[in-house]
């Protein structure tokens, strides 16, 4: 990977919809390069999608509950911690899930309507899977900084207008 | 006048009385009255410090550390500041004899002339530059001499232009590159022919490199190590650039041990030592924050290259600045001074620059205009230009 396409991901990830025009100059290259480079990277599954940032706290009519799930699990011969991972990525709740190192195994990210679905979820759904030993649920309580956005409107330019 | 006025007047030294107040005082006072501004006038990083560095300050007087350091500066930040500049510039200096911690870069300029300029020295000062170093030169009774450039040479400086105007009393030469506000840089076979000028003469170098850190196309060349120009060399620099860190005020001085011991019998009496907690603060910037600082720098580019490729969009003349954050296009097609074009465009569009007269000779026909702030700041900034720029174009119709 050239230095210059590693750019051209770190301007993407940082804000996808950033025109082609403009990568183009920030890179110093041409339009129909970046265009290509973009297609490529797609294709290749480097560029999985395009995403929102949304501060769903600030919706009312849409609240939702997250929570991380911290997954004991009883790996399997042959296919490791993959099997049970897949098993549990499946349901449509589940919106990251990492296997970790430490005193557990995977960690689960879950969204819900409500703290009482999410309870369901983990009680019905994946606590009575096979392999899973324990699971401990932690609500999350506020979003200050996610992706690397903080999720504060603030003016951080103190500088003074016209300086030396 | 009144008559307090002129009694306090003529109390006043004749070498303040000399020196004028900075021509960027002007387009401040006009920018700070007015809504809506876009400032491309602006200095300094639009980062703030690393985190790392401001919490590394705080901790510092968490544990107490309150007190005045040794003159020179803190040792370990001696020893960091040594060991990083021979790391990224190749350039060796001991850190018990040859560093010396400063009040930002601005202190170690004024330590450098004071400790080697004599009333009626010249002093060889490559124009467009810093506003400060002119007036420095005459407070101490020393003898500006502009050496100006320009865009035919994208703003590098010409041995020529520096040998026509040495006489016997030019001590030495003051360099700035890469250059505020041209963004001009300089590399080691230009460097090279400075070299053989500043040799033959034997002068005296003063090389501030504070923007050094910021080179987009090439690694910065000092010009300290180039053989045969160490040893008359005085290298100023600091943290507030690099590291975004231009309120923290701390900066450093290096010299061979002669020039560094003298400047330190200035700073001592001058400032004791540099803030103790803007030492700390320093010491992890050095230390460990690279990679921010790298990131900082692939900003910059991007934005550069961003800047004066729209610049050039909008119909000006603008040469790509190998570092800094500054573009400093021509605007002599429109016809308009430096300081009429910066005064509209203010008034018309709300974009604040600076007028290049403001850094001295050869600014004239000029702006400069920081592209360290926001992008989309940036691409506003272009629209209002491209705009102002057509209407200057139909007025002369």
């Amino acid at each position: 990977m050239t230095e210059k396409e590693r750019e051209l991901l770190n301007l993407l990830e940082k804000e996808g919809r950033m025109r082609e025009e403009k990568i183009a100059k920030m890179l110093d290259v041409s339009e129909a390069e970046v265009k290509k480079t973009i297609e490529r990277l797609e294709h290749d599954k480097i560029i999985l999608g395009y995403s929102a940032i949304v501060d769903w706290s600030k919706v009312d009519v849409s609240e939702t509950v997250t929570a991380t799930i911290d997954v004991k699990v009883t790996p399997k011969r042959g296919v490791g911690f993959d099997e049970v991972a897949e098993r549990i990525y499946r349901f449509k709740e589940v919106k990251a899930l990492y296997l970790m190192s430490g005193t557990y195994d995977l960690s689960v990210v879950i969204e819900g309507k409500t703290m009482s679905e999410i309870a369901n979820f983990v009680s019905e759904k994946l606590s009575t899977l096979d392999s899973v030993i324990s699971t401990t649920t932690h609500f999350q309580l506020k979003k200050y900084k996610h992706d690397g956005v903080v999720f504060e409107d603030r003016d951080d330019d103190h500088r003074i207008v016209v300086s030396p | 006048m009144t008559y307090t006025d002129s009694l306090n007047q003529s109390r006043l030294s004749a070498a303040v009385q000399r020196i004028k107040p900075s021509g960027i005082r002007r387009f401040f006072d006009l920018a700070s009255t007015m809504e809506n501004v876009i400032s491309l006038g602006v200095g300094e990083p639009d980062f703030v410090t690393p985190w790392a560095v401001r919490e590394a300050s705080i901790a510092s007087l968490e544990k107490g550390m309150t007190s005045y350091t040794a003159n020179a500066g803190l040792l370990e930040l001696r020893v960091a500041i040594a060991d990083y500049l021979e790391r990224k510039f190749r350039t060796r200096y001991s850190p018990e004899n040859e560093v010396v911690v400063t009040v930002g870069a601005s202190e170690g300029i004024d330590l450098a002339l004071r400790a080697t300029i004599d009333p009626g020295d010249e002093v060889l000062i490559v124009e467009p530059c810093f506003v400060s170093y002119a007036p420095l030169v005459s407070l101490i009774g020393g003898i500006p001499v502009s050496v100006p450039t320009s865009l035919d040479n994208d703003f590098k400086v010409m041995p020529k232009a520096i040998e026509s105007r040495i006489t016997e009393r030019t001590k030495g030469i003051l360099l700035s590159f890469p250059n505020n506000p041209t963004g001009a840089v300089m590399g080691e076979e230009e460097l090279g022919k400075i070299a053989d000028v500043v040799v033959k003469h034997n002068l005296l170098v003063y090389s501030d490199e504070i923007y050094a850190e910021l080179s987009y196309d090439a690694p910065h060349v000092s010009v300290a190590s180039l053989p045969r120009m160490w040893e008359r060399t005085i290298l100023i620099s600091g943290f507030s650039k690099s590291f975004a860190m231009t309120g923290w005020r701390i900066g450093y001085v290096t010299a061979p041990e002669p020039y560094a011991k003298a400047m330190l019998k200035i700073h001592q009496y001058l400032m004791m030592c540099a803030s103790t907690m803007a030492q700390y603060a320093a010491l992890e910037a050095v230390t460990n924050c690279e990679e921010e600082m790298n990131e900082m720098i692939i900003s910059y580019r991007q934005r550069r290259n961003f800047f004066v490729k729209s610049l050039r969009e909008t119909g000006m003349e603008c040469h790509l600045p190998g570092g800094a954050f500054y573009a400093f296009p021509s605007i002599k097609a429109t016809g308009l001074t430096s300081e009429q074009f910066a005064e509209r465009l203010l008034i018309e569009e709300q974009v604040a620059v600076v007028p290049g007269t403001v850094f001295g000779e050869g600014g004239e026909g000029h702006i400069r205009c920081s592209y360290a702030t926001s992008m989309d700041q940036l691409e506003e900034a272009i629209e209002r230009i491209g705009r102002f720029i057509q209407q200057v174009a139909k007025e002369r119709k």
